[in-house]
Protein backbone atom coordinates (compact mmCIF):
# COMPACT_ATOMS: atom_id res chain seq x y z
CA UNK A 1 0.00 0.00 0.00
CA UNK A 2 1.68 3.67 -1.10
CA UNK A 3 0.76 6.89 0.86
CA UNK A 4 -1.13 8.03 -1.97
CA UNK A 5 -4.54 6.36 -2.34
CA UNK A 6 -6.08 6.53 -5.97
CA UNK A 7 -9.51 5.41 -5.20
CA UNK A 8 -9.57 7.74 -1.84
CA UNK A 9 -10.39 6.12 1.57
CA UNK A 10 -10.00 2.49 1.92
CA UNK A 11 -11.03 -0.18 4.25
CA UNK A 12 -9.05 -2.68 5.77
CA UNK A 13 -9.44 -5.47 8.46
CA UNK A 14 -11.29 -4.42 11.05
CA UNK A 15 -12.52 -1.25 9.32
CA UNK A 16 -14.14 -2.78 6.88
CA UNK A 17 -16.87 -4.70 8.99
CA UNK A 18 -17.65 -7.87 9.23
CA UNK A 19 -16.81 -10.72 6.37
CA UNK A 20 -20.14 -12.14 7.23
CA UNK A 21 -23.16 -10.35 7.36
CA UNK A 22 -24.32 -10.22 10.75
CA UNK A 23 -27.86 -11.96 10.20
CA UNK A 24 -25.80 -15.06 8.22
CA UNK A 25 -25.11 -16.39 11.59
CA UNK A 26 -28.68 -16.86 11.91
CA UNK A 27 -29.61 -18.03 8.82
CA UNK A 28 -31.55 -14.87 8.44
CA UNK A 29 -33.72 -15.44 10.95
CA UNK A 30 -34.65 -12.00 12.75
CA UNK A 31 -36.92 -13.38 15.47
CA UNK A 32 -36.26 -15.52 18.28
CA UNK A 33 -37.53 -19.62 17.74
CA UNK A 34 -38.57 -19.41 21.68
CA UNK A 35 -41.19 -18.04 23.38
CA UNK A 36 -38.78 -16.88 26.11
CA UNK A 37 -38.19 -13.07 26.44
CA UNK A 38 -34.33 -11.94 26.46
CA UNK A 39 -34.42 -8.67 28.32
CA UNK A 40 -31.46 -6.83 28.11
CA UNK A 41 -31.13 -7.08 31.52
CA UNK A 42 -32.50 -10.43 32.07
CA UNK A 43 -29.41 -12.97 32.77
CA UNK A 44 -28.72 -15.80 30.89
CA UNK A 45 -26.88 -19.22 32.28
CA UNK A 46 -25.79 -22.66 30.67
CA UNK A 47 -27.22 -25.38 32.32
CA UNK A 48 -24.64 -28.15 31.31
CA UNK A 49 -27.26 -29.72 29.14
CA UNK A 50 -26.01 -31.27 25.92
CA UNK A 51 -27.70 -30.82 22.60
CA UNK A 52 -30.16 -32.89 20.92
CA UNK A 53 -28.99 -34.61 17.86
CA UNK A 54 -31.51 -32.62 15.27
CA UNK A 55 -29.55 -29.32 16.99
CA UNK A 56 -26.19 -28.81 15.81
CA UNK A 57 -24.85 -25.70 17.62
CA UNK A 58 -22.90 -23.24 15.62
CA UNK A 59 -19.68 -21.54 16.68
CA UNK A 60 -21.23 -18.58 17.51
CA UNK A 61 -23.99 -20.68 19.96
CA UNK A 62 -20.62 -22.16 21.90
CA UNK A 63 -19.03 -18.76 22.17
CA UNK A 64 -22.50 -18.03 23.78
CA UNK A 65 -22.48 -20.70 25.81
CA UNK A 66 -18.46 -20.55 26.87
CA UNK A 67 -19.37 -17.25 28.38
CA UNK A 68 -22.09 -18.37 29.76
CA UNK A 69 -20.79 -20.54 32.24
CA UNK A 70 -21.09 -17.80 34.69
CA UNK A 71 -24.71 -16.36 34.91
CA UNK A 72 -24.64 -13.10 32.55
CA UNK A 73 -26.80 -10.25 31.79
CA UNK A 74 -27.82 -10.26 28.36
CA UNK A 75 -26.18 -6.84 27.51
CA UNK A 76 -22.76 -7.72 28.52
CA UNK A 77 -23.36 -10.71 26.92
CA UNK A 78 -23.91 -9.04 23.36
CA UNK A 79 -21.18 -6.72 24.48
CA UNK A 80 -18.62 -9.64 24.55
CA UNK A 81 -19.67 -11.23 21.50
CA UNK A 82 -19.67 -8.37 19.49
CA UNK A 83 -22.83 -9.27 17.47
CA UNK A 84 -25.92 -7.31 17.29
CA UNK A 85 -28.25 -7.79 20.41
CA UNK A 86 -31.17 -9.05 17.58
CA UNK A 87 -28.67 -11.87 16.49
CA UNK A 88 -27.71 -12.49 19.88
CA UNK A 89 -31.52 -12.80 21.29
CA UNK A 90 -32.29 -15.06 17.77
CA UNK A 91 -29.14 -17.89 19.29
CA UNK A 92 -30.41 -17.41 23.22
CA UNK A 93 -33.73 -18.62 21.36
CA UNK A 94 -32.06 -21.85 20.08
CA UNK A 95 -30.17 -22.60 23.19
CA UNK A 96 -33.03 -22.05 25.43
CA UNK A 97 -35.02 -24.50 23.09
CA UNK A 98 -32.43 -26.96 23.40
CA UNK A 99 -32.25 -26.71 27.33
CA UNK A 100 -29.20 -25.70 27.35
CA UNK A 101 -29.67 -22.49 28.55
CA UNK A 102 -32.12 -20.90 31.22
CA UNK A 103 -33.26 -17.53 31.40
CA UNK A 104 -33.33 -15.47 34.85
CA UNK A 105 -35.92 -12.81 34.16
CA UNK A 106 -35.08 -9.59 35.56
CA UNK A 107 -38.04 -7.63 33.82
CA UNK A 108 -40.89 -9.75 34.60
CA UNK A 109 -42.67 -7.08 36.10
CA UNK A 110 -42.59 -3.79 34.07
CA UNK A 111 -42.69 -1.94 37.22
CA UNK A 112 -39.76 -2.49 39.55
CA UNK A 113 -40.85 -3.03 43.35
CA UNK A 114 -39.86 -1.17 46.32
CA UNK A 115 -37.32 -3.50 47.40
CA UNK A 116 -35.42 -2.81 44.76
CA UNK A 117 -35.45 0.88 44.28
CA UNK A 118 -34.27 0.09 48.24
CA UNK A 119 -31.57 -1.78 47.42
CA UNK A 120 -30.81 0.35 44.01
CA UNK A 121 -30.83 3.87 46.51
CA UNK A 122 -29.23 2.24 49.38
CA UNK A 123 -26.09 1.49 46.66
CA UNK A 124 -26.10 4.55 44.88
CA UNK A 125 -25.32 6.74 48.33
CA UNK A 126 -22.98 4.24 49.74
CA UNK A 127 -20.70 5.36 46.06
CA UNK B 1 -41.86 -14.80 53.35
CA UNK B 2 -40.10 -17.11 51.08
CA UNK B 3 -36.95 -17.19 52.47
CA UNK B 4 -35.16 -18.49 49.41
CA UNK B 5 -36.08 -15.90 47.27
CA UNK B 6 -32.91 -13.44 47.83
CA UNK B 7 -34.51 -10.78 45.94
CA UNK B 8 -37.79 -9.55 44.47
CA UNK B 9 -36.72 -9.30 41.34
CA UNK B 10 -36.09 -12.73 40.36
CA UNK B 11 -38.88 -15.51 39.97
CA UNK B 12 -37.12 -18.61 38.83
CA UNK B 13 -35.60 -21.90 40.33
CA UNK B 14 -32.75 -24.07 39.34
CA UNK B 15 -29.03 -24.96 40.89
CA UNK B 16 -27.92 -21.69 39.73
CA UNK B 17 -29.99 -19.38 41.36
CA UNK B 18 -27.66 -18.23 44.13
CA UNK B 19 -25.16 -16.78 41.86
CA UNK B 20 -27.32 -14.61 40.02
CA UNK B 21 -26.78 -11.25 40.58
CA UNK B 22 -29.88 -8.85 41.08
CA UNK B 23 -30.03 -6.77 38.00
CA UNK B 24 -31.81 -2.97 37.34
CA UNK B 25 -31.72 -0.36 34.59
CA UNK B 26 -31.93 3.53 34.73
CA UNK B 27 -32.47 5.58 31.24
CA UNK B 28 -30.33 8.15 30.01
CA UNK B 29 -31.74 10.36 27.67
CA UNK B 30 -31.85 13.69 25.98
CA UNK B 31 -31.06 15.13 22.77
CA UNK B 32 -27.96 14.70 20.51
CA UNK B 33 -24.72 15.94 22.14
CA UNK B 34 -26.37 16.71 25.67
CA UNK B 35 -23.62 15.28 27.29
CA UNK B 36 -25.44 11.06 27.86
CA UNK B 37 -22.47 9.31 27.18
CA UNK B 38 -20.53 11.67 29.72
CA UNK B 39 -22.67 11.01 32.43
CA UNK B 40 -22.58 7.39 32.14
CA UNK B 41 -19.16 7.23 32.10
CA UNK B 42 -18.61 9.86 34.67
CA UNK B 43 -20.25 7.09 37.14
CA UNK B 44 -19.80 3.51 35.44
CA UNK B 45 -17.35 0.88 36.50
CA UNK B 46 -16.49 0.07 32.71
CA UNK B 47 -15.83 2.47 29.72
CA UNK B 48 -19.37 3.05 28.10
CA UNK B 49 -19.86 -0.01 26.01
CA UNK B 50 -21.53 -0.08 22.80
CA UNK B 51 -23.76 -2.13 21.45
CA UNK B 52 -24.78 -1.96 17.57
CA UNK B 53 -27.69 -2.96 15.55
CA UNK B 54 -27.36 -2.87 11.95
CA UNK B 55 -30.82 -1.49 10.39
CA UNK B 56 -31.98 -0.95 6.94
CA UNK B 57 -35.35 0.17 5.80
CA UNK B 58 -36.12 -3.51 4.23
CA UNK B 59 -36.68 -6.28 6.50
CA UNK B 60 -34.38 -9.15 6.20
CA UNK B 61 -35.41 -12.13 4.40
CA UNK B 62 -33.17 -14.83 3.48
CA UNK B 63 -34.67 -15.41 -0.39
CA UNK B 64 -34.57 -11.44 -0.94
CA UNK B 65 -32.21 -10.35 -2.85
CA UNK B 66 -34.05 -7.44 -4.62
CA UNK B 67 -32.81 -4.33 -4.70
CA UNK B 68 -29.37 -5.25 -2.38
CA UNK B 69 -27.45 -3.09 -4.29
CA UNK B 70 -29.44 0.30 -3.41
CA UNK B 71 -30.21 -1.05 0.72
CA UNK B 72 -29.04 1.59 3.07
CA UNK B 73 -27.79 0.06 6.06
CA UNK B 74 -26.99 2.80 9.35
CA UNK B 75 -25.96 1.38 12.57
CA UNK B 76 -27.46 2.34 16.07
CA UNK B 77 -25.71 2.31 18.53
CA UNK B 78 -26.47 2.08 22.17
CA UNK B 79 -24.13 3.24 25.02
CA UNK B 80 -24.21 1.12 28.24
CA UNK B 81 -22.10 1.54 31.75
CA UNK B 82 -22.23 -0.50 34.90
CA UNK B 83 -22.29 -0.10 38.46
CA UNK B 84 -22.27 -3.38 40.75
CA UNK B 85 -22.88 -2.73 44.69
CA UNK B 86 -22.13 -4.31 47.19
CA UNK B 87 -25.50 -6.01 47.58
CA UNK B 88 -24.94 -8.14 44.70
CA UNK B 89 -27.03 -5.51 42.77
CA UNK B 90 -25.60 -4.50 39.16
CA UNK B 91 -27.43 -0.84 38.22
CA UNK B 92 -27.13 -0.40 34.03
CA UNK B 93 -27.31 3.04 32.77
CA UNK B 94 -28.75 3.44 29.21
CA UNK B 95 -27.90 6.03 26.88
CA UNK B 96 -30.97 6.38 24.25
CA UNK B 97 -29.65 6.38 20.73
CA UNK B 98 -29.28 9.96 19.46
CA UNK B 99 -31.41 9.60 16.93
CA UNK B 100 -34.94 9.62 17.64
CA UNK B 101 -36.34 7.67 14.50
CA UNK B 102 -35.47 4.61 16.50
CA UNK B 103 -38.51 4.67 19.28
CA UNK B 104 -38.71 0.70 18.62
CA UNK B 105 -35.00 0.50 20.70
CA UNK B 106 -36.46 3.09 23.28
CA UNK B 107 -38.80 0.46 24.29
CA UNK B 108 -36.50 -2.17 24.91
CA UNK B 109 -34.19 0.16 26.88
CA UNK B 110 -37.43 1.38 29.08
CA UNK B 111 -38.98 -1.93 29.29
CA UNK B 112 -38.48 -2.85 33.43
CA UNK B 113 -36.62 0.38 33.72
CA UNK B 114 -36.60 2.04 37.26
CA UNK B 115 -37.02 5.60 35.50
CA UNK B 116 -34.96 8.08 33.67
CA UNK B 117 -33.06 10.99 33.61
CA UNK B 118 -33.83 13.14 30.46
CA UNK B 119 -30.82 15.63 30.35
CA UNK B 120 -31.51 19.09 29.00
CA UNK B 121 -29.30 21.52 27.41
CA UNK B 122 -30.25 25.36 27.73
CA UNK B 123 -29.65 26.59 24.95
CA UNK B 124 -31.45 24.08 23.09
CA UNK B 125 -34.32 22.88 25.06
CA UNK B 126 -36.28 21.93 22.86
CA UNK B 127 -34.30 18.87 22.03
CA UNK B 128 -35.73 17.06 25.12
CA UNK B 129 -38.96 17.53 24.95
CA UNK B 130 -39.27 13.96 22.40
CA UNK B 131 -37.98 11.96 25.50
CA UNK B 132 -40.17 13.90 27.78
CA UNK B 133 -43.14 13.17 25.94
CA UNK B 134 -41.58 9.15 25.50
CA UNK B 135 -41.84 8.58 28.79
CA UNK B 136 -44.97 10.82 29.94
CA UNK B 137 -46.81 8.54 27.82
CA UNK B 138 -45.60 5.07 28.52
CA UNK B 139 -45.75 6.18 32.65
CA UNK B 140 -42.11 6.04 33.51
CA UNK B 141 -41.04 8.46 36.01
CA UNK B 142 -37.98 10.32 35.32
CA UNK B 143 -36.30 13.24 36.56
CA UNK B 144 -35.13 16.13 34.55
CA UNK B 145 -30.89 17.04 34.53
CA UNK B 146 -29.72 20.34 33.40
CA UNK B 147 -26.23 19.58 31.72
CA UNK B 148 -24.22 22.88 32.87
CA UNK B 149 -22.30 23.49 29.87
CA UNK B 150 -19.51 26.30 30.68
CA UNK B 151 -20.81 28.38 28.10
CA UNK B 152 -24.47 27.93 28.55
CA UNK B 153 -27.06 30.40 29.93
CA UNK B 154 -27.58 29.90 33.52
CA UNK B 155 -31.10 29.45 34.33
CA UNK B 156 -32.90 28.40 37.50
CA UNK B 157 -34.70 24.89 37.89
CA UNK B 158 -37.72 26.33 37.85
CA UNK B 159 -37.95 28.46 34.75
CA UNK B 160 -37.01 25.23 33.15
CA UNK B 161 -39.88 23.30 34.41
CA UNK B 162 -42.08 26.40 32.90
CA UNK B 163 -40.31 26.06 29.50
CA UNK B 164 -40.26 22.60 29.36
CA UNK B 165 -44.08 22.41 30.79
CA UNK B 166 -43.40 20.18 33.72
CA UNK B 167 -45.89 19.00 36.11
CA UNK B 168 -44.64 19.93 39.64
CA UNK B 169 -44.17 17.48 41.19
CA UNK B 170 -41.26 16.57 38.60
CA UNK B 171 -37.74 17.30 39.86
CA UNK B 172 -35.58 19.58 37.60
CA UNK B 173 -31.79 19.63 39.09
CA UNK B 174 -28.85 21.32 37.54
CA UNK B 175 -25.90 19.12 37.07
CA UNK B 176 -22.37 18.85 35.57
CA UNK B 177 -22.17 15.46 33.69
CA UNK B 178 -18.47 15.33 34.30
CA UNK B 179 -18.36 15.21 37.90
CA UNK B 180 -19.28 12.06 39.79
CA UNK B 181 -20.32 13.40 42.95
CA UNK B 182 -22.81 15.47 40.70
CA UNK B 183 -24.33 12.51 38.28
CA UNK B 184 -24.50 10.22 42.10
CA UNK B 185 -27.00 13.25 43.15
CA UNK B 186 -28.51 12.83 39.76
CA UNK B 187 -29.00 9.02 39.98
CA UNK B 188 -29.97 9.37 43.84
CA UNK B 189 -32.51 12.06 43.38
CA UNK B 190 -34.59 9.50 40.88
CA UNK B 191 -34.45 6.84 43.13
CA UNK B 192 -35.87 8.56 45.81
CA UNK B 193 -38.73 10.13 43.30
CA UNK B 194 -39.49 6.87 41.97
CA UNK B 195 -39.87 5.54 45.54
CA UNK B 196 -41.98 8.30 46.31
CA UNK B 197 -43.95 8.14 43.12
CA UNK B 198 -44.23 4.95 42.66
CA UNK B 199 -45.74 3.97 46.52
CA UNK B 200 -48.93 6.94 45.42
CA UNK B 201 -49.81 4.73 42.59
CA UNK B 202 -49.47 1.47 44.57
CA UNK B 203 -51.85 2.97 47.18
CA UNK B 204 -54.16 4.87 44.38
CA UNK B 205 -54.42 1.08 42.91
CA UNK B 206 -55.65 -0.17 46.08
CA UNK B 207 -58.45 2.49 47.09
Amino acid sequence: MTSHDPYGERWFDHEAGPVVRPYAVTNGRTLPNSSASFGLIDVVVATGERSSEHFRPGPEHRRILRLCRRPTPIVDLTSEVDLPLGVVRVLLGDLTNEGMLRVVSAQRQPVPDQRLLRMVLDGLESL
Amino acid sequence: MDLNRFDGTHHDSGPARADVPPTAKIVIAGGFGVGKTTLVGSVSEIRPLRTEEPMSDRSVGIDDTHGVSTKTTTTVAMDFGRISFASQLVLYLFGTPGQERFWFMWDDLAYGAIGAVVMADTRRVADCFASIDYFERNEIPFIVAVNCFDDAPRFEPEDIRIALTLSPEVPVILCDARDRDSVKKVLISLAKYVMVSRSHASKAGLS
